[in-house]
């Protein structure tokens, strides 16, 4: 829309205050997380329509939620199951799915752009859908219950994105850079890791940071497919340990939602422009 | 590799369906019975109406909003990054994690949403936030709005970075006011990026689990269940394999349409403007 050129205070109404509203709701939740994870219990469970009801500070901050969090359940375990689990299976994404795009993109073959559609198709079916077959799928193998379960399922929608993506990267890659390098004495396969990675690695960044917190935020596979306290990944084992029936231990519960949500904020923080584009690169194919 | 994994589970799943497969048992074989048990079945039957009331209600939501946050943010001069940025955190952070703490904040004796409300003289006495269906499927819906729009928001702001600014300049000389340009200038060109969106965050919010699973459990009184979430009780915590299957295959009909709409728009766009290789 053309820039507003009207008076200053129509600015303040229909621009600044709505944009912060929206973004003082939108962080809220993540405050709140913070607060009630350093607030101790004796304060927290104060009925909101006492007097005494403080919600937005603590002045006896505390870290036994913390302490419980790593003393009494497996935190520090699930956190790192997450992480092997996530990396694992983006580089594994990465590596197949970047093939496959390079090949789609540059390869003429039949069927090529048959193939192109149900990779997209693929990529837009929900976990949901088949996850009872999957399960079964995972007991044949004997997976289930492993940490492979997940670095070997969450390849299933990561490959796909990740194929989409890049594959709109590298058709943005003139055909003549590596023309001239296979004119040059390269191979097609030279030509590809030497001039094609390079030039597209932001493409590979941005298909790397989403696939990662695709993983990362996974939910519904880990539930069905993990059972022991020992293998459980963060949001898993935050909920199933952490709820015991209709009790919910917020304080720990909160603590632990907290520093679960810390590393991929952290490489999120890193990589915004990258994984903007990924997200809109994605919609746009 | 991906065959093993989608193409196979799928064969598998409307197989497992056709049985009366429970955990620890091979089934036999026995048709359609699980779906004519299911179409009997009156929580079933609510599950799908909630499944298209909760898609309708949050898409609609979070297509306004969303719009409105993306006109806003490309109005603005500066700030746009670091607002952009953070206002993406819903959506990166794992959405059981956040979801938990939207169900602390909606406790029924310790809500902070409550006292806010209450304090801005907005309600006299308490929200069951979670405690009633009707009200516990609209804070689903709510805390769902909270985490999709972003996605919207950053998504068509994009969309709005590629329509020139002379477009606009145009329709002001011709005496357009700033709703007119919206409607005649920034919502047509805006239709490809807003449908492929739309048609993304109806397939999520179609297929959801986690924010009902983890905000009401489906209940109360198995009121609140979505097609996922039911497919899950059946299936995983009551180990009847076989209906559960039935039940999330359900989904697929509706999906599939989605999907094939999906594809036939935007083959029509590649056969229009931009003609891709390949």
């Amino acid at each position: 829309m053309a820039a507003v050129t009207g008076a200053r205070w129509k600015r303040w109404v229909f621009l600044y205050l709505p944009l912060g509203a929206f973004v003082i709701v939108t962080l809220f939740p993540f405050y709140y997380m913070a607060v009630t994870s350093i607030r101790p219990d004796r304060e927290m469970y104060i009925p909101w329509n006492r007097p005494n009801f403080a919600p937005f500070w603590t002045l006896q901050p505390t870290l036994e939620h913390f302490a419980l969090l790593f003393r009494e359940t497996l935190f520090a375990r699930w956190l790192l199951n997450t992480l092997i689990i996530s990396v694992l299976s983006t580089a594994i994404a990465l590596f197949c799915g970047l093939l496959a795009a390079y090949a789609l993109a540059r390869l003429r073959f039949p069927l090529g752009g048959t193939l192109g559609t149900s990779i997209f198709v693929t990529y837009l079916v929900p976990q949901t859908l088949l996850f009872i077959p999957l399960g079964e799928v995972i007991r044949n193998f004997h997976l289930n219950d492993s940490l492979w379960a997940l670095i070997l399922t969450y390849p299933t929608f990561l490959i796909p994105f990740c194929t989409w993506l890049m594959m709109g990267y590298f058709r943005t890659i003139p055909r003549e850079l590596e023309e001239c390098a296979q004119i040059d004495g390269a191979t097609r396969i030279q030509a590809m890791v030497r001039i094609i990675f390079p030039v597209a690695m932001p493409g590979i960044l941005s298909a790397a940071i989403f696939a990662f917190t695709h993983a990362w935020n996974e939910f519904i596979y880990a539930l069905v497919f993990l059972s022991s306290a020992t293998n459980k990944t963060v949001p898993v084992g935050v909920v199933s340990e952490l709820v015991r029936g209709d009790t919910f231990f917020w304080g720990p519960l909160m603590a632990g939602a907290l520093l679960g949500s810390v590393p991929v904020a952290f490489v999120y923080s890193f990589f915004v422009e990258n994984y903007v584009s990924a997200m809109t690169g994605a919609v746009k194919g | 590799m991906i065959g093993t994994f989608v193409a196979y589970p799928f064969v598998r799943g409307i197989w497992l369906s056709l049985t009366d497969t429970v955990v620890g048992r091979e089934g036999d074989f026995v048709g359609l019975q699980n779906f004519a048990k299911l179409w009997d079945d009156s929580i079933f039957r609510r599950a799908a109406q909630n499944t298209v009331f909760y898609t309708a209600a949050a898409t609609t939501m979070k297509l306004a909003l969303g719009m409105v946050v993306a006109l806003m943010l490309n109005n603005l001069l500066g700030f746009k990054r670091i607002l952009r940025a953070s206002m993406l955190l819903p959506w990166i952070v794992p959405t059981v994690l956040s979801t938990l703490a939207w169900k602390w904040m909606l406790d029924p004796t310790f809500s902070i949403v409550n006292w806010l409300l209450f304090q801005l003289g907005l309600i006299r006495f308490r929200v069951d936030w979670l405690g009633g269906p009707v009200m516990a499927l609209w804070s689903v819906i709510l805390v769902n709005v909270w985490r999709g729009t972003p996605f919207f928001a950053i998504t068509l702001l994009a969309g709005l970075q590629t329509i020139s600014q002379e477009v606009y300049e145009a329709a002001s000389i011709d005496g357009a006011n700033a709703w007119q340009r919206f409607w005649t200038v920034t919502w047509p060109l805006l239709l490809p990026v807003t449908m492929v969106v739309m048609l993304f965050s109806v397939i999520q919010t179609f297929a959801d689990f986690q924010l009902v699973y983890i905000l009401t459990g489906g209940g109360p009184a198995n009121s609140t269940h979505l097609f996922a979430t039911y497919a899950y009780q059946i299936g995983v915590a009551t180990g009847k394999l076989g209906e559960g299957a039935a039940a999330s295959l359900a989904m697929f009909p509706a999906l599939f349409m989605v999907v094939l709409f999906q594809l036939w728009y935007i083959r029509r766009g590649e056969g229009g403007v931009k003609k891709r290789g390949a």
